[in-house]
Protein backbone atom coordinates (compact mmCIF):
# COMPACT_ATOMS: atom_id res chain seq x y z
CA UNK A 1 0.00 0.00 0.00
CA UNK A 2 2.51 2.14 0.74
CA UNK A 3 4.23 2.33 -3.13
CA UNK A 4 0.77 2.59 -3.97
CA UNK A 5 -0.13 5.49 -6.68
CA UNK A 6 -2.80 7.87 -6.47
CA UNK A 7 -4.55 6.56 -9.46
CA UNK A 8 -4.43 3.19 -7.45
CA UNK A 9 -4.74 4.30 -3.53
CA UNK A 10 -7.86 6.06 -5.29
CA UNK A 11 -9.65 2.71 -6.65
CA UNK A 12 -8.64 1.04 -3.23
CA UNK A 13 -10.74 4.06 -1.24
CA UNK A 14 -13.58 3.55 -3.49
CA UNK A 15 -13.63 0.22 -3.60
CA UNK A 16 -13.82 0.30 1.05
CA UNK A 17 -10.56 -1.97 0.25
CA UNK A 18 -9.71 0.64 3.03
CA UNK A 19 -10.49 4.08 4.84
CA UNK A 20 -9.05 7.30 4.76
CA UNK A 21 -8.48 6.43 8.43
CA UNK A 22 -6.65 3.48 8.04
CA UNK A 23 -4.99 5.13 5.28
CA UNK A 24 -3.81 8.08 7.17
CA UNK A 25 -2.86 5.75 10.09
CA UNK A 26 -0.27 3.62 7.96
CA UNK A 27 1.88 7.25 6.90
CA UNK A 28 1.50 8.50 10.13
CA UNK A 29 3.12 5.15 11.87
CA UNK A 30 5.80 5.06 8.93
CA UNK A 31 6.52 9.06 9.35
CA UNK A 32 6.62 8.06 13.41
CA UNK A 33 9.06 5.79 12.75
CA UNK A 34 11.16 7.27 9.82
CA UNK A 35 10.91 11.15 10.09
CA UNK A 36 13.57 11.20 13.41
CA UNK A 37 16.05 10.11 10.72
CA UNK A 38 15.06 12.15 7.71
CA UNK A 39 13.37 15.07 8.92
CA UNK A 40 11.31 15.47 6.07
CA UNK A 41 8.75 17.28 8.36
CA UNK A 42 8.30 20.03 10.33
CA UNK A 43 5.04 19.63 12.14
CA UNK A 44 2.98 16.10 12.34
CA UNK A 45 -0.79 16.55 14.12
CA UNK A 46 -1.32 12.99 14.43
CA UNK A 47 -5.17 14.05 15.68
CA UNK A 48 -5.42 17.16 13.05
CA UNK A 49 -4.85 14.33 9.97
CA UNK A 50 -7.13 11.45 11.37
CA UNK A 51 -10.06 13.81 11.97
CA UNK A 52 -9.38 15.04 8.97
CA UNK A 53 -9.50 11.87 7.30
CA UNK A 54 -12.30 10.69 9.58
CA UNK A 55 -14.49 13.82 7.65
CA UNK A 56 -12.96 12.16 4.45
CA UNK A 57 -14.99 8.69 4.91
CA UNK A 58 -17.67 10.08 5.76
CA UNK A 59 -17.63 12.19 2.60
CA UNK A 60 -17.36 9.23 0.38
CA UNK A 61 -20.46 7.27 3.27
CA UNK A 62 -22.97 10.00 2.38
CA UNK A 63 -21.87 9.59 -1.52
CA UNK A 64 -20.17 12.64 -2.11
CA UNK A 65 -16.27 11.52 -2.61
CA UNK A 66 -14.48 12.57 -6.05
CA UNK A 67 -11.31 10.68 -7.07
CA UNK A 68 -8.94 12.02 -4.46
CA UNK A 69 -11.44 12.02 -1.58
CA UNK A 70 -9.50 10.54 1.51
CA UNK A 71 -6.04 10.24 0.09
CA UNK A 72 -3.19 11.96 2.24
CA UNK A 73 -1.06 14.50 0.66
CA UNK A 74 1.99 16.39 2.47
CA UNK A 75 2.01 20.31 2.29
CA UNK A 76 5.45 21.92 2.12
CA UNK A 77 5.73 24.22 4.72
CA UNK A 78 5.10 27.50 3.14
CA UNK A 79 1.76 27.49 2.01
CA UNK A 80 -0.67 28.85 4.66
CA UNK A 81 -2.96 26.43 6.45
CA UNK A 82 -5.76 27.11 8.60
CA UNK A 83 -4.49 25.77 12.38
CA UNK A 84 -1.58 24.72 11.23
CA UNK A 85 1.73 25.78 12.00
CA UNK A 86 3.19 27.58 8.75
CA UNK A 87 6.85 28.40 9.39
CA UNK A 88 8.71 28.62 5.84
CA UNK A 89 11.18 26.91 7.66
CA UNK A 90 11.85 30.07 9.12
CA UNK A 91 12.46 31.14 13.11
CA UNK A 92 11.19 34.22 11.69
CA UNK A 93 7.25 32.73 11.60
CA UNK A 94 8.55 29.53 14.28
CA UNK A 95 5.01 30.60 16.31
CA UNK A 96 2.88 31.51 13.13
CA UNK A 97 -0.09 29.27 13.24
CA UNK A 98 -2.10 30.53 9.80
CA UNK A 99 -5.55 32.05 10.36
CA UNK A 100 -6.04 31.06 6.60
CA UNK A 101 -5.52 28.80 3.77
CA UNK A 102 -4.02 29.63 0.75
CA UNK A 103 -5.90 28.67 -2.37
CA UNK A 104 -3.64 25.65 -3.16
CA UNK A 105 -4.99 24.50 0.64
CA UNK A 106 -8.37 25.11 -0.52
CA UNK A 107 -8.28 23.27 -3.15
CA UNK A 108 -6.90 20.30 -1.68
CA UNK A 109 -9.00 20.46 0.96
CA UNK A 110 -12.26 20.88 -1.28
CA UNK A 111 -11.01 17.58 -3.30
CA UNK A 112 -11.09 16.03 0.16
CA UNK A 113 -7.31 15.13 0.36
CA UNK A 114 -5.95 14.59 3.63
CA UNK A 115 -3.27 16.68 5.70
CA UNK A 116 -0.23 14.36 7.07
CA UNK A 117 1.54 17.36 8.29
CA UNK A 118 4.00 20.12 6.75
CA UNK A 119 7.22 18.98 5.05
CA UNK A 120 10.73 20.96 5.75
CA UNK A 121 12.69 23.53 3.41
CA UNK A 122 15.64 26.27 2.68
CA UNK A 123 14.09 29.08 4.67
CA UNK A 124 11.62 31.38 2.62
CA UNK A 125 12.43 28.83 -0.21
CA UNK A 126 15.99 30.18 -0.59
CA UNK A 127 18.18 27.49 -1.02
CA UNK A 128 18.87 24.82 -3.00
CA UNK A 129 19.86 22.11 -0.42
CA UNK A 130 17.23 22.23 2.30
CA UNK A 131 20.07 22.94 4.56
CA UNK A 132 19.20 26.64 5.49
CA UNK A 133 16.07 25.31 7.38
CA UNK A 134 15.84 26.35 11.44
CA UNK A 135 14.41 22.92 11.80
CA UNK A 136 17.82 21.21 10.58
CA UNK A 137 18.36 19.85 7.16
CA UNK A 138 16.83 17.57 5.46
CA UNK A 139 18.84 13.81 4.54
CA UNK A 140 18.42 12.21 1.55
CA UNK A 141 16.33 8.73 1.97
CA UNK A 142 18.57 7.28 -0.61
CA UNK A 143 21.72 8.14 1.29
CA UNK A 144 21.77 9.54 4.56
CA UNK A 145 24.86 11.26 3.67
CA UNK A 146 23.04 13.37 0.59
CA UNK A 147 21.59 16.46 0.37
CA UNK A 148 17.42 15.89 -0.79
CA UNK A 149 18.07 19.12 -2.83
CA UNK A 150 16.01 22.17 -2.00
CA UNK A 151 14.17 24.62 -1.37
CA UNK A 152 11.37 21.93 -1.22
CA UNK A 153 13.76 18.56 0.11
CA UNK A 154 11.29 17.72 2.31
CA UNK A 155 8.27 17.08 0.16
CA UNK A 156 10.86 15.22 -1.77
CA UNK A 157 12.04 13.21 0.69
CA UNK A 158 8.70 12.74 1.91
CA UNK A 159 7.82 11.28 -1.55
CA UNK A 160 10.59 9.05 -2.04
CA UNK A 161 10.52 7.45 1.27
CA UNK A 162 7.16 6.60 1.08
CA UNK A 163 5.99 9.00 4.20
CA UNK A 164 3.33 10.52 1.61
CA UNK A 165 1.99 9.85 -1.85
CA UNK A 166 1.90 13.26 -3.10
CA UNK A 167 3.14 16.52 -1.49
CA UNK A 168 2.81 19.97 -2.73
CA UNK A 169 6.12 21.61 -3.55
CA UNK A 170 6.76 25.59 -4.81
CA UNK A 171 9.89 26.18 -7.81
CA UNK A 172 11.57 29.63 -7.86
CA UNK A 173 14.51 29.06 -9.10
CA UNK A 174 14.26 25.44 -9.39
CA UNK A 175 12.90 24.18 -6.05
CA UNK A 176 10.90 21.91 -7.39
CA UNK A 177 12.74 19.95 -9.93
CA UNK A 178 16.12 19.96 -8.58
CA UNK A 179 15.27 17.86 -5.44
CA UNK A 180 12.41 15.68 -7.07
CA UNK A 181 15.68 14.64 -9.71
CA UNK A 182 17.77 14.36 -6.33
CA UNK A 183 15.25 11.87 -4.66
CA UNK A 184 14.00 10.51 -7.74
CA UNK A 185 10.47 11.41 -7.60
CA UNK A 186 8.67 12.95 -9.85
CA UNK A 187 7.85 16.84 -10.05
CA UNK A 188 6.34 19.52 -12.03
CA UNK A 189 6.53 23.25 -11.58
CA UNK A 190 3.55 24.63 -13.70
CA UNK A 191 3.57 27.61 -16.09
CA UNK A 192 3.46 30.79 -13.80
CA UNK A 193 -0.05 32.08 -13.25
CA UNK A 194 -1.25 28.12 -13.58
CA UNK A 195 -1.44 27.67 -9.60
CA UNK A 196 -2.45 30.90 -7.87
CA UNK A 197 0.08 32.29 -5.33
CA UNK A 198 -2.63 33.60 -2.49
CA UNK A 199 -1.34 32.32 0.34
CA UNK A 200 1.68 30.56 -0.40
CA UNK A 201 4.38 32.98 1.11
CA UNK A 202 5.91 35.34 -1.11
CA UNK A 203 9.45 34.70 -2.20
CA UNK A 204 10.11 36.31 -5.39
CA UNK A 205 6.78 37.34 -7.02
CA UNK A 206 7.54 37.45 -10.47
CA UNK A 207 9.25 33.56 -10.26
CA UNK A 208 7.38 31.82 -7.59
CA UNK A 209 4.86 28.97 -8.53
CA UNK A 210 3.43 26.29 -6.85
CA UNK A 211 3.46 22.60 -7.89
CA UNK A 212 3.51 19.19 -6.73
CA UNK A 213 5.99 15.95 -6.62
CA UNK A 214 4.37 12.35 -6.74
CA UNK A 215 5.48 8.93 -7.54
CA UNK A 216 4.74 8.98 -11.50
CA UNK A 217 3.74 11.83 -13.89
CA UNK A 218 -0.06 10.36 -14.08
CA UNK A 219 -0.42 11.26 -10.15
CA UNK A 220 0.95 14.55 -10.85
CA UNK A 221 -1.55 15.32 -13.73
CA UNK A 222 -4.25 14.27 -11.45
CA UNK A 223 -2.86 17.00 -8.66
CA UNK A 224 -2.51 19.54 -11.28
CA UNK A 225 -6.01 18.85 -12.20
CA UNK A 226 -6.90 19.97 -8.19
CA UNK A 227 -4.23 22.90 -7.89
CA UNK A 228 -4.30 24.55 -10.73
CA UNK A 229 -7.27 27.09 -11.81
CA UNK A 230 -8.08 30.65 -11.81
CA UNK A 231 -8.25 32.80 -8.44
CA UNK A 232 -8.81 36.42 -8.09
CA UNK A 233 -6.93 36.69 -5.34
CA UNK A 234 -3.41 36.72 -6.97
CA UNK A 235 -3.19 39.46 -9.55
CA UNK A 236 -1.23 37.02 -11.90
CA UNK A 237 -3.72 34.08 -11.98
CA UNK A 238 -4.41 33.28 -15.38
CA UNK A 239 -7.74 33.02 -16.82
CA UNK A 240 -8.31 30.16 -19.06
CA UNK A 241 -10.91 27.42 -18.94
CA UNK A 242 -10.37 24.66 -16.66
CA UNK A 243 -8.53 21.73 -18.61
CA UNK A 244 -7.65 17.89 -17.94
CA UNK A 245 -4.23 17.50 -17.65
CA UNK A 246 -4.16 13.97 -18.36
CA UNK A 247 -5.79 14.10 -21.53
CA UNK A 248 -2.82 14.00 -23.34
CA UNK A 249 -1.19 11.27 -20.87
CA UNK A 250 -1.81 7.96 -23.73
CA UNK A 251 -0.84 10.35 -27.33
CA UNK A 252 1.87 8.19 -28.33
CA UNK A 253 5.34 9.62 -29.09
CA UNK A 254 5.94 9.11 -33.12
CA UNK A 255 6.56 12.66 -34.52
CA UNK A 256 7.33 14.44 -31.45
CA UNK A 257 10.17 16.94 -31.60
CA UNK A 258 12.58 17.03 -28.79
CA UNK A 259 14.99 19.60 -28.54
CA UNK A 260 18.14 19.50 -26.65
CA UNK A 261 19.55 22.75 -26.02
CA UNK A 262 23.38 22.65 -26.64
CA UNK A 263 24.06 24.35 -23.80
CA UNK A 264 23.16 21.94 -21.34
CA UNK A 265 25.18 19.15 -22.56
CA UNK A 266 28.65 21.47 -22.51
CA UNK A 267 31.42 21.87 -19.91
CA UNK A 268 30.14 20.91 -16.27
CA UNK A 269 27.91 18.14 -16.89
CA UNK A 270 29.00 15.54 -15.05
CA UNK A 271 29.55 11.63 -16.21
CA UNK A 272 27.25 10.13 -14.34
CA UNK A 273 24.27 13.02 -15.65
CA UNK A 274 25.39 12.89 -19.14
CA UNK A 275 25.28 8.93 -19.47
CA UNK A 276 21.59 9.35 -17.36
CA UNK A 277 20.33 11.68 -20.17
CA UNK A 278 21.66 9.98 -23.01
CA UNK A 279 19.96 6.36 -21.95
CA UNK A 280 16.62 8.34 -21.75
CA UNK A 281 16.97 10.42 -24.99
CA UNK A 282 17.88 7.22 -27.00
CA UNK A 283 14.33 5.58 -25.00
CA UNK A 284 12.42 8.85 -26.70
CA UNK A 285 13.84 7.96 -30.00
CA UNK A 286 13.19 4.53 -29.66
CA UNK A 287 9.08 5.48 -29.49
CA UNK A 288 9.44 7.60 -32.74
CA UNK A 289 10.23 11.03 -30.89
CA UNK A 290 12.70 13.45 -33.31
CA UNK A 291 15.83 14.88 -31.73
CA UNK A 292 16.28 18.52 -32.87
CA UNK A 293 19.41 20.56 -31.92
CA UNK A 294 18.65 24.20 -30.55
CA UNK A 295 20.32 27.20 -28.53
CA UNK A 296 19.79 28.47 -25.73
CA UNK A 297 22.45 31.22 -25.63
CA UNK A 298 22.24 32.93 -22.75
CA UNK A 299 21.70 29.98 -20.14
CA UNK A 300 25.03 31.13 -18.31
CA UNK A 301 23.67 34.45 -17.73
CA UNK A 302 20.26 33.19 -15.94
CA UNK A 303 22.78 32.67 -12.68
CA UNK A 304 23.16 36.82 -12.26
CA UNK A 305 19.84 37.57 -13.73
CA UNK A 306 18.30 35.33 -11.34
CA UNK A 307 20.37 36.89 -8.27
CA UNK A 308 19.61 40.08 -8.92
CA UNK A 309 15.94 39.47 -9.72
CA UNK A 310 15.11 37.29 -6.80
CA UNK A 311 16.88 38.58 -4.35
CA UNK A 312 15.14 42.24 -5.25
CA UNK A 313 11.72 40.95 -5.22
CA UNK A 314 12.93 38.97 -1.82
CA UNK A 315 13.96 42.33 0.11
CA UNK A 316 10.97 43.63 -1.16
CA UNK A 317 8.29 40.69 0.12
CA UNK A 318 10.27 39.87 3.19
CA UNK A 319 10.38 43.45 4.66
CA UNK A 320 6.79 42.36 5.94
CA UNK A 321 8.68 40.46 8.84
CA UNK A 322 8.99 43.34 11.04
CA UNK A 323 7.76 42.15 14.58
CA UNK A 324 4.75 43.95 14.52
CA UNK A 325 1.89 41.96 13.05
CA UNK A 326 2.93 38.71 13.02
CA UNK A 327 5.80 35.87 13.70
CA UNK A 328 8.67 36.55 15.91
CA UNK A 329 9.64 40.18 17.69
CA UNK A 330 13.01 40.16 19.37
CA UNK A 331 12.73 40.05 23.28
CA UNK A 332 14.15 43.59 24.08
CA UNK A 333 14.74 46.67 22.16
CA UNK A 334 14.38 50.11 22.14
CA UNK A 335 13.22 51.96 19.75
CA UNK A 336 11.05 51.36 16.45
CA UNK A 337 14.17 50.84 14.10
CA UNK A 338 15.71 49.26 16.50
CA UNK A 339 13.04 46.91 17.16
CA UNK A 340 12.49 46.05 13.18
CA UNK A 341 16.30 45.22 13.56
CA UNK A 342 17.00 43.30 15.92
CA UNK A 343 13.86 41.19 15.20
CA UNK A 344 15.04 40.37 11.83
CA UNK A 345 18.47 39.77 12.26
CA UNK A 346 17.44 37.07 15.47
CA UNK A 347 14.82 35.40 13.00
CA UNK A 348 16.21 35.47 9.73
CA UNK A 349 18.80 33.00 9.00
CA UNK A 350 22.31 33.54 7.19
CA UNK A 351 20.96 32.99 3.58
CA UNK A 352 18.05 35.11 3.84
CA UNK A 353 19.48 37.70 5.27
CA UNK A 354 22.32 37.72 2.64
CA UNK A 355 19.61 37.86 -0.03
CA UNK A 356 17.97 40.65 1.64
CA UNK A 357 20.96 42.64 1.84
CA UNK A 358 21.85 41.82 -2.02
CA UNK A 359 18.18 42.95 -2.90
CA UNK A 360 18.38 46.01 -0.87
CA UNK A 361 21.66 46.94 -2.68
CA UNK A 362 20.86 46.33 -6.28
CA UNK A 363 17.74 48.95 -5.62
CA UNK A 364 19.06 51.26 -3.71
CA UNK A 365 19.64 54.49 -4.95
CA UNK A 366 22.03 55.04 -8.36
CA UNK A 367 22.40 50.94 -8.54
CA UNK A 368 18.85 50.53 -10.21
CA UNK A 369 20.29 50.70 -13.59
CA UNK A 370 23.40 48.96 -13.28
CA UNK A 371 21.92 45.87 -11.72
CA UNK A 372 18.41 45.41 -11.63
CA UNK A 373 17.16 47.06 -14.91
CA UNK A 374 20.36 45.17 -16.23
CA UNK A 375 18.43 42.02 -15.04
CA UNK A 376 15.18 42.62 -16.29
CA UNK A 377 16.98 42.85 -19.79
CA UNK A 378 19.06 40.15 -19.68
CA UNK A 379 15.42 37.91 -18.27
CA UNK A 380 14.04 39.42 -21.93
CA UNK A 381 17.10 37.55 -23.82
CA UNK A 382 16.54 34.36 -22.21
CA UNK A 383 13.20 34.17 -22.56
CA UNK A 384 13.38 35.20 -26.35
CA UNK A 385 15.53 32.41 -26.63
CA UNK A 386 12.93 29.98 -25.30
CA UNK A 387 10.43 31.24 -27.56
CA UNK A 388 12.92 30.96 -30.90
CA UNK A 389 13.52 27.62 -29.85
CA UNK A 390 10.20 26.93 -30.05
CA UNK A 391 9.86 27.42 -33.20
CA UNK A 392 11.33 23.79 -34.02
CA UNK A 393 10.48 21.86 -31.23
CA UNK A 394 7.54 20.52 -29.05
CA UNK A 395 9.05 20.03 -25.87
CA UNK A 396 12.96 20.52 -24.56
CA UNK A 397 14.93 18.13 -22.65
CA UNK A 398 18.20 18.14 -20.60
CA UNK A 399 19.74 17.66 -17.13
CA UNK A 400 18.28 19.13 -14.04
CA UNK A 401 21.38 19.40 -12.22
CA UNK A 402 24.89 18.71 -13.27
CA UNK A 403 25.27 16.70 -10.61
CA UNK A 404 23.73 14.06 -8.56
CA UNK A 405 22.92 15.13 -5.31
CA UNK A 406 26.04 16.35 -3.21
CA UNK A 407 27.30 15.91 0.62
CA UNK A 408 25.67 17.31 3.22
CA UNK A 409 27.65 20.47 4.32
CA UNK A 410 29.85 20.52 0.75
CA UNK A 411 28.78 23.94 -0.48
CA UNK A 412 27.31 25.50 2.76
CA UNK A 413 30.19 27.84 2.82
CA UNK A 414 30.14 29.04 0.24
CA UNK A 415 27.23 30.74 -1.62
CA UNK A 416 28.31 31.12 -5.13
CA UNK A 417 29.26 27.71 -5.35
CA UNK A 418 25.61 26.16 -4.28
CA UNK A 419 24.05 29.14 -6.89
CA UNK A 420 26.37 27.30 -9.72
CA UNK A 421 24.30 24.38 -9.30
CA UNK A 422 21.03 25.51 -10.34
CA UNK A 423 22.03 26.49 -13.97
CA UNK A 424 19.90 24.55 -15.73
CA UNK A 425 16.51 25.12 -13.83
CA UNK A 426 16.50 28.86 -13.54
CA UNK A 427 16.06 30.58 -16.84
CA UNK A 428 12.58 28.32 -16.80
CA UNK A 429 11.49 30.40 -13.64
CA UNK A 430 13.03 33.62 -15.66
CA UNK A 431 10.64 33.07 -18.83
CA UNK A 432 7.61 31.44 -16.69
CA UNK A 433 7.72 28.06 -18.42
CA UNK A 434 6.49 25.01 -16.68
CA UNK A 435 9.32 22.30 -16.43
CA UNK A 436 9.37 18.72 -14.94
CA UNK A 437 11.72 16.31 -13.31
CA UNK A 438 11.41 12.60 -14.28
CA UNK A 439 13.47 9.84 -12.62
CA UNK A 440 16.03 8.69 -15.19
CA UNK A 441 18.19 6.68 -13.58
CA UNK A 442 21.07 6.52 -11.10
CA UNK A 443 25.09 7.95 -10.61
CA UNK A 444 27.76 5.32 -9.81
CA UNK A 445 27.14 6.26 -5.89
CA UNK A 446 23.52 5.48 -6.18
CA UNK A 447 22.25 8.51 -5.94
CA UNK A 448 19.02 9.26 -8.33
CA UNK A 449 19.52 11.43 -11.19
CA UNK A 450 16.39 13.06 -13.22
CA UNK A 451 15.94 14.32 -16.97
CA UNK A 452 13.69 18.24 -17.17
CA UNK A 453 11.36 18.28 -19.38
CA UNK A 454 10.56 22.02 -20.33
CA UNK A 455 7.32 22.88 -21.99
CA UNK A 456 6.11 25.37 -23.68
CA UNK A 457 4.26 28.34 -21.83
CA UNK A 458 0.67 26.09 -20.54
CA UNK A 459 1.68 23.02 -22.54
CA UNK A 460 1.84 21.07 -19.14
CA UNK A 461 -0.68 18.02 -20.73
CA UNK A 462 2.11 17.92 -23.70
CA UNK A 463 5.19 17.79 -21.37
CA UNK A 464 3.04 14.91 -18.99
CA UNK A 465 2.72 12.89 -21.57
CA UNK A 466 6.19 12.77 -23.22
CA UNK A 467 7.12 11.84 -19.29
CA UNK A 468 4.12 9.32 -18.80
CA UNK A 469 5.39 7.36 -22.21
CA UNK A 470 8.48 7.33 -20.51
CA UNK A 471 7.45 6.25 -17.54
CA UNK A 472 5.49 3.53 -19.30
CA UNK A 473 8.94 1.97 -20.72
CA UNK A 474 11.21 2.64 -17.85
CA UNK A 475 11.12 1.59 -14.16
CA UNK A 476 13.44 4.38 -12.46
CA UNK A 477 9.84 6.17 -10.89
CA UNK A 478 9.20 3.04 -9.24
CA UNK A 479 12.50 2.69 -7.39
CA UNK A 480 12.53 3.32 -3.46
CA UNK A 481 14.84 3.34 -1.52
CA UNK A 482 15.69 0.66 1.22
CA UNK A 483 14.46 2.10 4.54
CA UNK B 1 33.56 46.50 -7.15
CA UNK B 2 34.55 45.95 -3.38
CA UNK B 3 32.22 46.40 -0.61
CA UNK B 4 33.50 48.51 2.39
CA UNK B 5 33.18 47.77 5.63
CA UNK B 6 30.80 51.30 5.55
CA UNK B 7 28.99 49.99 2.69
CA UNK B 8 27.89 46.91 4.41
CA UNK B 9 26.77 48.98 7.06
CA UNK B 10 24.48 50.94 4.83
CA UNK B 11 22.80 48.15 3.02
CA UNK B 12 22.16 46.37 6.53
CA UNK B 13 20.69 49.31 7.82
CA UNK B 14 18.91 49.44 4.30
CA UNK B 15 17.75 46.02 4.82
CA UNK B 16 16.64 46.62 8.78
CA UNK B 17 19.18 43.55 10.00
CA UNK B 18 20.79 44.14 13.13
CA UNK B 19 25.00 43.25 11.86
CA UNK B 20 27.32 43.26 14.79
CA UNK B 21 30.65 44.81 14.04
CA UNK B 22 32.32 40.81 14.47
CA UNK B 23 29.60 39.75 11.91
CA UNK B 24 30.85 42.99 9.40
CA UNK B 25 33.92 40.87 7.91
CA UNK B 26 32.23 38.00 6.71
CA UNK B 27 29.14 39.74 5.20
CA UNK B 28 31.36 42.11 3.11
CA UNK B 29 33.34 38.84 1.95
CA UNK B 30 30.17 37.09 0.91
CA UNK B 31 28.17 39.89 -0.61
CA UNK B 32 31.60 40.30 -2.10
CA UNK B 33 31.58 36.81 -3.71
CA UNK B 34 28.53 37.31 -5.04
CA UNK B 35 28.30 40.55 -6.75
CA UNK B 36 31.38 38.90 -8.77
CA UNK B 37 29.06 36.62 -9.71
CA UNK B 38 26.71 39.11 -10.47
CA UNK B 39 29.18 41.81 -12.64
CA UNK B 40 29.19 39.00 -15.39
CA UNK B 41 25.78 40.23 -16.65
CA UNK B 42 28.04 43.65 -17.78
CA UNK B 43 29.79 41.91 -20.38
CA UNK B 44 26.48 41.67 -22.48
CA UNK B 45 25.47 43.73 -24.83
CA UNK B 46 21.74 44.98 -23.65
CA UNK B 47 21.14 48.06 -26.35
CA UNK B 48 17.91 48.17 -27.23
CA UNK B 49 16.38 45.17 -25.27
CA UNK B 50 12.94 45.53 -23.36
CA UNK B 51 13.05 45.02 -20.00
CA UNK B 52 10.98 41.83 -18.56
CA UNK B 53 9.64 42.49 -15.01
CA UNK B 54 7.38 39.33 -15.25
CA UNK B 55 6.43 36.06 -17.17
CA UNK B 56 3.04 38.02 -18.09
CA UNK B 57 3.03 41.07 -20.49
CA UNK B 58 -0.52 41.95 -20.53
CA UNK B 59 -1.10 44.57 -17.96
CA UNK B 60 -2.71 43.98 -14.24
CA UNK B 61 -5.99 42.51 -13.95
CA UNK B 62 -8.25 45.14 -12.06
CA UNK B 63 -11.69 44.48 -10.26
CA UNK B 64 -14.15 46.27 -9.21
CA UNK B 65 -13.56 48.62 -5.94
CA UNK B 66 -16.55 46.86 -3.50
CA UNK B 67 -15.25 44.54 -0.26
CA UNK B 68 -14.52 41.60 -0.61
CA UNK B 69 -12.88 39.89 2.39
CA UNK B 70 -14.57 39.23 5.97
CA UNK B 71 -13.75 41.06 8.71
CA UNK B 72 -11.72 38.31 10.50
CA UNK B 73 -9.74 41.09 13.00
CA UNK B 74 -9.59 38.45 15.85
CA UNK B 75 -8.22 36.02 14.16
CA UNK B 76 -5.07 38.32 12.45
CA UNK B 77 -4.63 40.21 16.06
CA UNK B 78 -4.52 36.81 17.54
CA UNK B 79 -0.82 36.27 16.00
CA UNK B 80 0.63 39.67 16.97
CA UNK B 81 3.51 39.92 18.91
CA UNK B 82 1.54 42.69 20.80
CA UNK B 83 -1.64 43.87 20.51
CA UNK B 84 -3.93 45.89 23.17
CA UNK B 85 -7.88 47.66 22.18
CA UNK B 86 -7.67 45.60 18.50
CA UNK B 87 -4.25 47.62 17.89
CA UNK B 88 -0.97 46.27 16.97
CA UNK B 89 1.66 48.06 19.45
CA UNK B 90 4.69 49.13 18.76
CA UNK B 91 7.69 51.53 20.43
CA UNK B 92 6.49 55.31 20.72
CA UNK B 93 7.57 56.91 17.54
CA UNK B 94 5.41 60.38 17.95
CA UNK B 95 6.68 62.42 20.92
Amino acid sequence: MINATLKTLSQQLAAHAISSEELAGLYLERIAALNPALNAFITVEREQTLAEARAADATRAAGNAGPLTGVPLAHKDIFCQQGWKTSCGSRMLDNFISPYDAHVVERCRAAGLVTLGRTNMDEFAMGSSTENSWYGPTRNPWDSAAIPGGSSGGSAAAVAARLAPVATATDTGGSIRQPASHCGVTGLKPTYGAVSRYGMVAFASSLDQGGMMAQSAEDCALMLNVMAGFDSRDSTSVERAPEDYSRDLAAPLAGLRIGLPREYFADGLSPDVARVIEAAIAELKRQGAQLVDISLPHTELSIPAYYVIAPAEASSNLSRYDGVRYGHRAAEYGDLVDMYEKTRAEGFGTEVKRRIMVGAYVLSHGYYDAYYLKAQKIRRLIANDFVAAFRSCDVILGPVAPTAAFNIGEKCDDPVEMYLSDIYTLSVNLAGLPGMSVPAGFATNGRPIGLQLIGNYFAESRMLNVAHQFQLATDWHRQSPAL
Amino acid sequence: MSLTHQDVARIAKLARIAVTDHEIEAVGQQLNTIFGLIEKMQAVDTTDVEPMAHPQDDALRLRADVVTEPDRRDAFLAVAPQVEGGLFLVPQVIE
